[in-house]
């Protein structure tokens, strides 16, 4: 049977040292850089025209930008549009590796905790620096939660910052969890298809069965590689929101 | 186990195992997804790609995409509003000319009272003076038919006396004068 894991292997394609720091070329790092160059490629490309009618190319780079800015808007309101660089660069970016994890015999650079928990880490310190630049102290009102008795006051103090410190965990291994357990699910099922038409008679004739379970699984995770992109900028939409207002 | 024993001996023995020691090796190796080994070149090209894309997204290709819808709305309400001028200004020609319309209508009544009124002062000046003229000429008929009245009046009574006269000289064969038959006369009829 085929080694599941194989697929989540660094490949380092061409050493590389950069101020004592191991940056290795590698197959994670091809991802994201053609992830970036796709994005932005893409972006410029069908925008070229600028046309007031816009053509195909560019009413979908249009519909991504008025879904990012409506999810932006609903999360922070008209003020939040000033984070939409932001949110809008991450949503794309674990979407494209999502997408690109999807073709068969490619790498998901999503697979790896490094990766989400950078980016998690990334949103954590935003909210962090605009929390405190925008409210200062007040910034702490977040972990006070308005019309708490007080007797009960300090627990839910340290229940509110037990789950604002969690936040980054909970961030990076949804993403990364569901990315590995998909791709994983999917070469086991895969693997059954070898497994099965390898054996002698009869077994050979139950193959069929795990290639439906695997086309069904298919589909179901170009559904999570979208829905977990969105869940990643939706969460750091209302992250954000809690750093421009801190009081609920 | 016959690698071991070769090693060294044969360069093409050497070379299988330098494959197959690495590989033995992988599968001893960390979960690759959790793998610190490799934390520092992700990390690396992490930020250098996701920097790069930030920054050319917020700086080149999302004002792009921003300005070209923010102009198709603009356009769109320009166009909108230049709707709603010209609707108006329809309506102000149309309440214009009903204005105008109006105006007219009241114009050509006030004028056609304003003569009417005239015709009938005037009709009404002419029947004054025709009525005037009638009754001047009533007053002198009345005044002649009166003067001729008297006058044959007068008439009568001077033949009165005249034929009393005649009369009383052909029975008593005496003359009298004629003031003297007047006086016997009624004095009334003398009018």
């Amino acid at each position: 049977m085929p080694d599941p894991i194989h697929q989540f292997e660094i490949k380092r394609y061409f050493p590389l040292e950069v101020l004592g720091i191991d940056a290795t070329f590698t197959n994670s790092a091809l991802y994201m850089v053609a992830a970036t160059v796709l994005i932005l490629g893409f972006l410029i490309f069908s925008m070229r025209g600028r046309a007031l009618v816009p053509t195909r190319m560019q009413s979908i780079a249009e519909s991504v930008y008025e879904f990012v800015a409506g999810m932006v808007r609903d999360a922070m309101g008209e003020q939040g549009m000033k984070y939409f660089p932001f949110v809008f660069a991450i949503f794309i970016f674990i979407f494209v590796l999502n997408m690109l994890g999807m073709i068969p015999g490619f790498f998901t650079v999503t697979t790896h905790l490094a990766v989400t928990a950078a980016l998690a880490a990334l949103v954590f310190v935003t909210v962090l620096i605009i929390g405190f630049a925008k409210n200062g102290f007040g910034f702490f009102k977040l972990f006070v939660p308005d019309g708490v008795p007080p007797l009960i006051l300090p627990v839910v103090v340290l229940i509110e910052v037990i789950s604002f410190l969690s936040r980054p965990i909970s961030h990076s291994v949804r993403l990364f969890a569901n990315m590995l357990a998909g791709h994983i699910t999917l070469k086991v099922f895969g693997g059954f298809v070898v497994m099965l038409l390898g054996s002698a008679g009869a077994a050979a004739a139950l193959a069929p069965l795990p290639i439906l379970a695997a086309t069904a699984l298919t589909a179901l995770e170009f559904l999570v590689a979208f829905l977990q992109a969105y869940v990643f900028a939706m969460l750091t939409c209302m992250y954000l929101n809690d750093a421009l207002h801190p009081a609920h | 186990m016959a690698n071991t024993v070769t090693t060294g001996s044969d360069a093409p023995h050497d070379l299988s195992t330098g494959t197959e020691v690495p590989h033995d090796a992988g599968h001893a190796k960390a979960f690759p997804p959790l793998d610190p080994a490799h934390f520092a070149p992700q990390l690396f090209w992490l930020a250098l790609s996701f920097g790069a894309l930030y920054i050319i997204l917020s700086r080149v290709a999302l004002p792009r995409v921003s300005e070209v819808i923010e102009e198709r709305r603009d356009r769109i309400q320009r166009d909108f509003d230049a709707a709603e001028r010209l609707k108006d200004e329809t309506d102000k020609a149309l309440n214009g000319y009903e204005k105008a319309l109006a105006d007219a209508r009241s114009n050509a009544s006030s004028i056609a009272n304003k003569e009417r009124e005239v015709l009938n002062a005037e009709v009404a000046k002419e029947q004054a003076k025709v009525e005037d003229q009638i009754s001047a000429k009533l007053t002198e008929a009345e005044a002649r038919i009166a003067e001729t009245k008297t006058k044959a009046l007068q008439g009568v009574n001077t033949i009165a006396a005249d034929t009393a006269v005649a009369i009383v000289a052909k029975l008593v064969g005496d003359t009298v004068s004629a003031d003297e038959a007047k006086s016997a006369l009624p004095a009334n009829s003398q009018d």
